[in-house]
Protein backbone atom coordinates (compact mmCIF):
# COMPACT_ATOMS: atom_id res chain seq x y z
CA UNK A 1 0.00 0.00 0.00
CA UNK A 2 1.66 3.34 -1.18
CA UNK A 3 1.27 6.07 1.12
CA UNK A 4 0.84 9.52 -0.91
CA UNK A 5 3.56 10.94 -2.71
CA UNK A 6 5.08 13.93 -0.08
CA UNK A 7 4.25 16.63 -2.39
CA UNK A 8 0.50 15.73 -2.34
CA UNK A 9 0.75 14.75 1.49
CA UNK A 10 2.20 18.62 1.69
CA UNK A 11 -0.38 20.12 0.19
CA UNK A 12 -3.50 17.84 1.46
CA UNK A 13 -2.12 18.10 5.09
CA UNK A 14 -0.24 21.56 5.41
CA UNK A 15 -3.59 23.84 6.23
CA UNK A 16 -4.47 20.52 8.70
CA UNK A 17 -0.71 21.28 10.22
CA UNK A 18 -0.97 24.83 10.56
CA UNK A 19 -4.28 24.46 12.41
CA UNK A 20 -3.70 21.77 14.81
CA UNK A 21 -0.27 23.61 15.71
CA UNK A 22 -1.79 26.62 16.53
CA UNK A 23 -3.95 25.27 18.68
CA UNK A 24 -1.54 23.38 20.81
CA UNK A 25 0.11 26.76 20.40
CA UNK A 26 -2.92 28.91 21.98
CA UNK A 27 -3.58 25.99 24.67
CA UNK A 28 0.05 27.13 25.92
CA UNK A 29 -0.79 30.51 25.92
CA UNK A 30 -4.21 29.98 28.12
CA UNK A 31 -2.46 28.09 30.69
CA UNK A 32 0.36 30.70 30.74
CA UNK A 33 -2.34 33.98 31.02
CA UNK A 34 -4.00 31.50 34.03
CA UNK A 35 -3.44 32.85 37.31
CA UNK A 36 -0.89 30.76 38.93
CA UNK A 37 1.03 29.84 36.13
CA UNK A 38 4.89 30.06 37.25
CA UNK A 39 2.68 26.77 39.76
CA UNK A 40 2.18 24.41 37.24
CA UNK A 41 5.49 25.11 35.46
CA UNK A 42 7.04 22.35 36.64
CA UNK A 43 3.59 19.48 35.93
CA UNK A 44 4.82 16.55 34.67
CA UNK A 45 1.98 16.86 31.83
CA UNK A 46 3.89 20.20 31.03
CA UNK A 47 6.86 18.35 30.91
CA UNK A 48 5.57 15.70 28.39
CA UNK A 49 4.10 18.60 25.85
CA UNK A 50 7.24 20.10 25.79
CA UNK A 51 9.10 16.54 25.36
CA UNK A 52 6.95 15.99 22.81
CA UNK A 53 7.28 18.75 21.39
CA UNK A 54 11.37 18.48 20.90
CA UNK A 55 10.13 15.09 18.85
CA UNK A 56 8.13 17.17 16.40
CA UNK A 57 11.86 18.98 14.91
CA UNK A 58 13.44 15.17 14.98
CA UNK A 59 13.51 14.81 11.20
CA UNK A 60 13.84 10.51 11.69
CA UNK A 61 10.06 9.38 11.52
CA UNK A 62 7.83 7.30 14.19
CA UNK A 63 7.31 10.69 15.38
CA UNK A 64 3.88 9.74 16.52
CA UNK A 65 4.75 6.73 18.37
CA UNK A 66 7.58 8.21 19.97
CA UNK A 67 4.93 10.66 21.18
CA UNK A 68 2.96 8.08 22.70
CA UNK A 69 5.53 6.91 23.90
CA UNK A 70 6.20 9.82 26.08
CA UNK A 71 2.88 9.82 27.30
CA UNK A 72 2.74 6.50 28.69
CA UNK A 73 3.60 4.43 31.91
CA UNK A 74 6.39 2.01 32.18
CA UNK A 75 5.64 -1.25 31.39
CA UNK A 76 7.63 -3.34 34.17
CA UNK A 77 7.80 -7.05 32.15
CA UNK A 78 8.30 -8.80 35.87
CA UNK A 79 4.93 -7.73 37.36
CA UNK A 80 3.19 -10.64 38.91
CA UNK A 81 0.90 -12.10 36.54
CA UNK A 82 -2.12 -13.96 37.58
CA UNK A 83 -1.94 -18.15 36.72
CA UNK A 84 -4.49 -19.79 34.35
CA UNK A 85 -6.90 -22.20 36.20
CA UNK A 86 -6.60 -25.15 33.27
CA UNK B 1 -19.93 0.83 0.18
CA UNK B 2 -20.95 -1.84 2.84
CA UNK B 3 -19.60 -1.81 6.07
CA UNK B 4 -19.38 -3.29 9.60
CA UNK B 5 -18.85 -1.37 12.98
CA UNK B 6 -17.03 -3.86 15.07
CA UNK B 7 -17.31 -1.66 18.06
CA UNK B 8 -20.26 0.08 19.07
CA UNK B 9 -22.39 0.77 22.08
CA UNK B 10 -26.03 0.99 20.62
CA UNK B 11 -27.79 0.72 24.26
CA UNK B 12 -26.58 4.36 24.51
CA UNK B 13 -27.34 5.55 20.77
CA UNK B 14 -30.90 6.60 20.02
CA UNK B 15 -32.53 5.02 16.72
CA UNK B 16 -31.58 7.53 14.09
CA UNK B 17 -28.04 6.35 14.78
CA UNK B 18 -29.13 3.03 13.08
CA UNK B 19 -31.56 5.19 10.43
CA UNK B 20 -27.85 6.98 9.55
CA UNK B 21 -25.77 3.97 9.89
CA UNK B 22 -27.70 2.18 7.49
CA UNK B 23 -28.10 4.49 4.86
CA UNK B 24 -24.21 4.94 5.03
CA UNK B 25 -24.11 1.19 4.35
CA UNK B 26 -23.64 -0.50 7.53
CA UNK B 27 -24.85 -3.62 7.41
CA UNK B 28 -23.75 -5.08 10.55
CA UNK B 29 -22.12 -3.86 14.28
CA UNK B 30 -21.09 -5.96 17.26
CA UNK B 31 -22.12 -4.39 20.46
CA UNK B 32 -19.63 -5.37 23.57
CA UNK B 33 -20.47 -5.40 27.66
CA UNK B 34 -19.29 -2.09 29.09
CA UNK B 35 -19.69 0.03 31.63
CA UNK B 36 -22.63 2.10 32.00
CA UNK B 37 -21.55 5.25 33.06
CA UNK B 38 -21.70 4.22 37.22
CA UNK B 39 -20.28 1.05 38.80
CA UNK B 40 -23.80 -1.79 38.26
CA UNK B 41 -24.62 -3.52 41.94
CA UNK B 42 -25.96 -6.91 41.62
CA UNK B 43 -25.38 -9.86 39.33
CA UNK B 44 -29.21 -9.41 38.35
CA UNK B 45 -28.79 -5.95 36.92
CA UNK B 46 -26.32 -7.13 34.70
CA UNK B 47 -28.17 -10.38 33.79
CA UNK B 48 -31.02 -7.78 32.75
CA UNK B 49 -27.96 -6.06 30.92
CA UNK B 50 -27.55 -8.81 29.10
CA UNK B 51 -31.11 -9.62 28.07
CA UNK B 52 -31.00 -5.67 26.45
CA UNK B 53 -27.54 -6.74 24.31
CA UNK B 54 -28.98 -10.11 23.37
CA UNK B 55 -32.82 -9.74 22.54
CA UNK B 56 -33.83 -5.64 22.56
CA UNK B 57 -30.56 -4.62 20.52
CA UNK B 58 -30.60 -7.47 17.88
CA UNK B 59 -34.79 -6.27 16.94
CA UNK B 60 -33.99 -2.37 16.86
CA UNK B 61 -31.34 -2.85 14.47
CA UNK B 62 -33.39 -5.54 12.44
CA UNK B 63 -35.77 -2.34 11.83
CA UNK B 64 -33.20 -1.10 9.42
CA UNK B 65 -31.47 -4.03 8.41
CA UNK B 66 -28.67 -4.21 10.27
CA UNK B 67 -27.39 -6.97 12.22
CA UNK B 68 -26.41 -7.17 15.55
CA UNK B 69 -23.91 -9.10 17.44
CA UNK B 70 -22.81 -8.79 20.93
CA UNK B 71 -20.07 -9.90 23.35
CA UNK B 72 -20.71 -10.98 27.21
CA UNK B 73 -18.35 -10.10 30.26
CA UNK B 74 -18.09 -7.51 33.08
CA UNK B 75 -15.82 -4.65 31.85
CA UNK B 76 -12.44 -3.74 33.94
CA UNK B 77 -13.85 -0.66 35.80
CA UNK B 78 -15.66 -2.75 37.43
CA UNK B 79 -14.08 -5.67 38.06
CA UNK B 80 -12.34 -4.00 41.53
CA UNK B 81 -15.22 -5.77 42.59
CA UNK B 82 -13.90 -9.35 42.44
CA UNK B 83 -17.28 -11.32 44.21
CA UNK B 84 -19.49 -9.15 41.75
CA UNK B 85 -17.38 -9.68 38.98
CA UNK B 86 -17.23 -13.61 39.76
CA UNK B 87 -21.14 -13.89 40.32
CA UNK B 88 -21.09 -12.30 36.60
CA UNK B 89 -18.82 -14.57 35.22
CA UNK B 90 -20.53 -17.73 36.58
CA UNK B 91 -23.94 -16.09 35.07
CA UNK B 92 -22.65 -15.16 31.38
CA UNK B 93 -22.81 -19.38 30.65
CA UNK B 94 -26.91 -18.82 30.35
CA UNK B 95 -26.15 -16.54 27.38
CA UNK B 96 -23.67 -17.98 25.32
CA UNK B 97 -26.18 -20.06 23.59
CA UNK B 98 -28.04 -16.77 22.32
CA UNK B 99 -27.42 -16.76 18.50
CA UNK B 100 -25.84 -13.35 17.98
CA UNK B 101 -23.30 -14.07 20.84
CA UNK B 102 -19.88 -13.82 19.49
CA UNK B 103 -18.22 -14.32 22.76
CA UNK B 104 -16.53 -12.58 25.92
CA UNK B 105 -15.45 -8.95 25.45
CA UNK B 106 -14.94 -6.68 25.90
CA UNK B 107 -12.36 -7.77 28.75
CA UNK B 108 -9.23 -6.11 29.46
CA UNK B 109 -7.44 -3.54 32.02
CA UNK B 110 -8.20 0.06 33.02
CA UNK B 111 -6.43 0.94 35.77
CA UNK B 112 -3.83 -1.83 35.47
CA UNK B 113 -4.42 -3.06 38.83
CA UNK B 114 -3.73 -6.60 40.25
CA UNK B 115 -7.92 -7.35 40.98
CA UNK B 116 -7.90 -5.96 36.75
CA UNK B 117 -5.36 -8.26 36.12
CA UNK B 118 -6.99 -11.77 38.29
CA UNK B 119 -11.24 -11.25 37.10
CA UNK B 120 -9.07 -10.68 33.07
CA UNK B 121 -7.46 -13.84 33.66
CA UNK B 122 -11.31 -15.65 34.90
CA UNK B 123 -12.74 -14.03 31.93
CA UNK B 124 -9.85 -15.88 29.57
CA UNK B 125 -10.95 -19.25 31.77
CA UNK B 126 -14.42 -18.76 30.93
CA UNK B 127 -13.60 -18.01 27.45
CA UNK B 128 -11.33 -21.29 26.75
CA UNK B 129 -13.86 -23.54 28.90
CA UNK B 130 -16.56 -22.94 26.37
CA UNK B 131 -13.99 -22.28 22.81
CA UNK B 132 -15.24 -18.53 22.88
CA UNK B 133 -13.78 -15.82 20.69
CA UNK B 134 -12.11 -12.82 23.22
CA UNK B 135 -12.55 -9.17 22.59
CA UNK B 136 -10.04 -7.29 24.47
CA UNK B 137 -10.26 -3.60 25.63
CA UNK B 138 -6.68 -1.90 25.84
CA UNK B 139 -6.69 0.98 28.60
CA UNK B 140 -7.01 4.33 27.61
CA UNK B 141 -3.93 7.04 27.57
CA UNK B 142 -1.37 6.96 29.62
CA UNK B 143 -2.39 3.09 30.88
CA UNK B 144 -2.44 1.76 27.07
CA UNK B 145 1.16 0.92 26.44
CA UNK B 146 1.49 -0.58 29.77
CA UNK B 147 -1.95 -2.28 29.87
CA UNK B 148 -1.30 -3.84 26.88
CA UNK B 149 1.60 -5.31 27.26
CA UNK B 150 0.50 -6.70 30.11
CA UNK B 151 -2.58 -8.52 28.30
CA UNK B 152 -0.39 -9.90 26.07
CA UNK B 153 1.84 -11.12 28.52
CA UNK B 154 -1.40 -13.33 30.17
CA UNK B 155 -2.71 -14.22 26.65
CA UNK B 156 0.86 -15.38 26.05
CA UNK B 157 1.47 -16.67 29.63
CA UNK B 158 -1.69 -19.34 28.91
CA UNK B 159 -1.03 -22.21 26.51
CA UNK B 160 -4.90 -22.91 26.08
CA UNK B 161 -5.40 -19.19 24.22
CA UNK B 162 -5.13 -19.36 20.40
CA UNK B 163 -4.54 -15.78 19.11
CA UNK B 164 -5.79 -15.87 16.17
CA UNK B 165 -9.34 -16.46 17.89
CA UNK B 166 -8.82 -13.34 20.17
CA UNK B 167 -9.11 -9.36 18.97
CA UNK B 168 -7.50 -6.82 20.81
CA UNK B 169 -9.14 -3.18 20.32
CA UNK B 170 -8.08 0.17 20.74
CA UNK B 171 -4.96 -0.29 19.50
CA UNK B 172 -2.82 2.65 18.36
CA UNK B 173 0.68 3.44 17.01
CA UNK B 174 2.88 2.24 19.82
CA UNK B 175 0.44 -0.80 20.70
CA UNK B 176 -0.65 -2.00 17.33
CA UNK B 177 2.91 -3.95 16.11
CA UNK B 178 2.60 -5.94 19.96
CA UNK B 179 -0.51 -6.98 19.11
CA UNK B 180 0.11 -8.25 15.32
CA UNK B 181 3.14 -9.24 15.90
CA UNK B 182 2.14 -11.88 18.81
CA UNK B 183 -0.58 -13.80 16.08
CA UNK B 184 -3.78 -11.37 17.24
CA UNK B 185 -6.01 -9.58 15.12
CA UNK B 186 -6.48 -5.92 15.97
CA UNK B 187 -8.98 -3.00 15.65
CA UNK B 188 -8.46 0.91 16.37
CA UNK B 189 -11.05 2.95 17.43
CA UNK B 190 -11.80 6.03 15.42
CA UNK B 191 -12.93 8.16 18.76
CA UNK B 192 -12.07 12.15 19.74
CA UNK B 193 -9.40 13.36 21.85
CA UNK B 194 -8.80 10.24 23.40
CA UNK B 195 -8.08 7.78 20.64
CA UNK B 196 -7.35 7.74 16.79
CA UNK B 197 -8.52 9.48 14.44
CA UNK B 198 -9.69 8.32 10.90
CA UNK B 199 -6.60 9.81 9.30
CA UNK B 200 -4.05 8.43 11.99
CA UNK B 201 -5.75 5.02 11.06
CA UNK B 202 -4.95 5.28 7.78
CA UNK B 203 -1.21 5.83 8.51
CA UNK B 204 -1.44 2.56 10.99
CA UNK B 205 -2.68 1.03 7.70
CA UNK B 206 -0.39 1.96 5.64
CA UNK B 207 2.59 1.14 8.27
CA UNK B 208 1.32 -2.63 9.09
CA UNK B 209 -0.26 -3.54 5.96
CA UNK B 210 -4.15 -5.15 6.17
CA UNK B 211 -3.81 -8.32 7.80
CA UNK B 212 -5.90 -8.83 10.87
CA UNK B 213 -6.73 -5.52 11.58
CA UNK B 214 -10.14 -3.58 10.88
CA UNK B 215 -11.54 -0.22 12.13
CA UNK B 216 -14.59 0.61 14.53
CA UNK B 217 -16.38 3.17 16.06
CA UNK B 218 -16.60 2.74 19.89
CA UNK B 219 -19.79 4.98 19.61
CA UNK B 220 -21.08 5.50 23.08
CA UNK B 221 -22.57 8.09 25.57
CA UNK B 222 -19.39 9.91 25.33
CA UNK B 223 -18.95 12.74 22.32
CA UNK B 224 -18.30 9.97 19.35
CA UNK B 225 -19.60 9.00 16.10
CA UNK B 226 -21.74 6.73 15.10
CA UNK B 227 -20.63 7.14 11.44
CA UNK B 228 -16.67 7.24 12.22
CA UNK B 229 -16.26 3.85 10.13
CA UNK B 230 -17.47 5.42 7.04
CA UNK B 231 -15.48 8.78 7.66
CA UNK B 232 -12.52 6.01 7.53
CA UNK B 233 -13.61 4.86 3.98
CA UNK B 234 -13.26 8.72 2.97
CA UNK B 235 -9.76 8.92 4.31
CA UNK B 236 -8.54 5.72 2.92
CA UNK B 237 -9.81 6.98 -0.35
CA UNK B 238 -8.20 10.24 -0.33
CA UNK B 239 -4.49 8.75 -0.84
CA UNK B 240 -6.09 6.68 -3.28
CA UNK B 241 -5.90 3.20 -1.59
CA UNK B 242 -8.08 0.21 -3.79
CA UNK B 243 -11.69 -0.20 -2.68
CA UNK B 244 -10.40 -4.14 -2.35
CA UNK B 245 -8.30 -2.96 0.23
CA UNK B 246 -11.17 -0.78 2.23
CA UNK B 247 -13.59 -3.40 2.14
CA UNK B 248 -10.92 -6.23 3.28
CA UNK B 249 -10.31 -3.67 6.58
CA UNK B 250 -13.99 -2.61 7.17
CA UNK B 251 -16.01 -5.69 5.72
CA UNK B 252 -14.19 -9.03 4.97
CA UNK B 253 -11.54 -8.98 8.20
CA UNK B 254 -14.47 -8.75 10.53
CA UNK B 255 -16.56 -11.18 9.20
CA UNK B 256 -13.06 -13.54 8.63
CA UNK B 257 -12.59 -13.11 12.36
CA UNK B 258 -15.96 -13.72 13.38
CA UNK B 259 -16.89 -16.41 11.54
CA UNK B 260 -14.61 -18.32 13.74
CA UNK B 261 -17.32 -18.42 15.99
CA UNK B 262 -18.92 -21.70 16.55
CA UNK B 263 -22.27 -20.46 15.84
CA UNK B 264 -22.15 -17.68 12.96
CA UNK B 265 -24.45 -17.96 10.24
CA UNK B 266 -23.08 -16.80 7.32
CA UNK B 267 -25.21 -14.32 5.53
CA UNK B 268 -27.56 -15.22 2.58
CA UNK B 269 -25.18 -12.49 0.32
CA UNK B 270 -21.99 -14.51 1.69
CA UNK B 271 -22.80 -17.76 1.80
CA UNK B 272 -23.45 -17.34 -2.34
CA UNK B 273 -20.99 -15.63 -3.41
CA UNK B 274 -18.58 -18.76 -1.30
CA UNK B 275 -20.76 -21.16 -2.97
CA UNK B 276 -20.11 -19.20 -6.19
CA UNK B 277 -16.41 -19.81 -5.54
CA UNK B 278 -16.52 -23.53 -5.38
CA UNK B 279 -18.09 -23.95 -8.45
CA UNK B 280 -16.16 -24.62 -11.60
CA UNK B 281 -16.26 -22.43 -14.35
CA UNK B 282 -17.82 -23.50 -17.24
CA UNK B 283 -15.67 -24.93 -20.00
CA UNK B 284 -17.29 -23.91 -23.58
CA UNK B 285 -16.26 -26.08 -26.01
Amino acid sequence: MSPLPAAKALDTFFLEARAKILEVAAILDRINRGNGASAVDHDPRLDRIRKALEVLHDQSGGRAERIQQIFSLEYDPSWDKPKPRY
Amino acid sequence: MYYIDPHIHMISRVTDDYHRMAYAGCVAITEPAFWAGFDRGSVDGFRDYFRHLTEVEPKRAAQFNIRHYSWLCINAKEAENVELSRGVIAMIPEFLNKPNVLGIGEIGLNKNTRNEATVFQEHVDLAMKYNELILIHTPHLEDKYKGTRMIIDMLKNDKRVNPERVLIDHVEEHTVRHALDNGFWCAMTLYPTTKCTPQRAVDIIEMVGAERIMANSAGDWGKSDPLAVPEFIQEMKRPGHAKSVIRKLVYDNPLAFYRQCARWQDWPAEAEEAKAKRKPAKVHA
